[in-house]
């Protein structure tokens, strides 16, 4: 598990620099925002001058899975203390999630569970992106490690496609994304999100 | 300076959806339409990511090495065999066609 995690934060590092913007300004992104998918993307939309608000759009739309994480894990830690759930926030990744999930089904208080699991991808994000970093500009382009970050999101979103909801979720994302690219700056992800959001609900209840 | 500025602003709206629920204070309930709705967030956004990225790349071999790696993604689920298969099929792509 934390192999993967250290694959993508070194590809992270390495397509942050790759797309133009400053290693000190990719490692604090990393440090502050802690969330690979969103600095991948914004690093792209920062080097081609889009303007801030832009970014901080598509952030959203990137990370708003992270707010049904946070509903999810609500269940577990509502009557934690607040300097723990703070803390908590910050944590919340995508495969501490789904670990503290399938710790859960059989554990009932999966904090000391979560605090762990949390802390050690936090920490092998963070050396990966750095060491991303710090290659990045000793690669040789005709690497192609670009092409490493789209393949990440596949990595990660394949795997999520269990049910049909899911797949019709994912389906019509994809088609509304490619329909939808003519709009500008990304906002063809925003469309794309809701489009799938949409699919996927209906197809639910289709199945009923 | 705006760098910087997008920076704090990314931090902050990351933070606040991460954090959102799980600051509410307790007994209160989720609401079940967007507990429903959120389920769907994470698969459509990703794919949102990548699809692009194979449809609109200038030659073929993106595509038929994302293919590779959506395959290899549903088969076996682990993110760095899907990596690296995908850099791979992209090579090999790129010098047959």
């Amino acid at each position: 598990m934390l192999l993967g995690v250290v694959a993508f934060g070194v590809i992270a590092g390495v397509a942050m620099v790759a797309s133009g913007i400053p290693p000190l300004a990719a490692m604090l992104m990393s440090l502050l925002v802690f969330a690979g998918a969103s600095m991948v993307a914004s690093a792209q939309l920062l080097s081609s001058g889009t303007p801030a608000l832009l970014v901080i759009l598509t952030t959203i739309f990137i990370n708003l899975r992270f707010m049904m994480y946070s509903a999810s894990l609500r269940m577990h830690f509502q009557h934690e203390p607040l300097r723990w759930r703070l803390l908590f926030g910050y944590l919340i990744a995508d495969n501490v999630y789904g670990l503290t999930l399938m710790r859960a089904a059989n554990h009932p208080a999966p904090r000391e569970f979560f605090l762990g699991a949390g802390v050690a991808v936090w920490a092998a994000w963070q050396i990966a992106v750095a060491a991303g970093i710090l290659i990045g500009a000793g690669v040789p382009a005709s690497w192609r490690l670009e092409f490493a970050a789209p393949l990440a999101f596949i990595a990660m979103s394949i795997p999520m496609l269990r049910d049909r909801a899911m797949v019709a979720a994912a389906v019509v994302a994809a088609l509304t994304v490619i329909a939808a690219h003519a709009l500008p700056l990304k906002l063809s992800i925003a469309a794309a999100a809701l489009a799938g959001i949409a699919a996927g609900m209906l197809a639910e209840k289709l199945e009923r | 300076m705006t760098l910087w500025l997008t920076l704090l602003g990314m931090a902050l709206v990351t933070y606040g959806l991460r954090a959102s629920f799980l600051l509410l204070p307790p007994g209160i309930e989720t609401p079940a339409l967007v507990r429903r709705a959120l389920r769907y967030v994470p698969a459509a956004v990703l794919t949102a990511i990548w699809a692009p990225e194979l449809v609109f790349a200038p030659g073929m071999e993106q595509l038929a090495a994302g293919v590779v790696a959506i395959a290899v993604a549903w088969r076996w689920r682990l993110t760095f065999v899907t990596i690296l298969a995908g850099l791979a099929s992209l090579h090999l792509f790129h010098w047959l066609l």
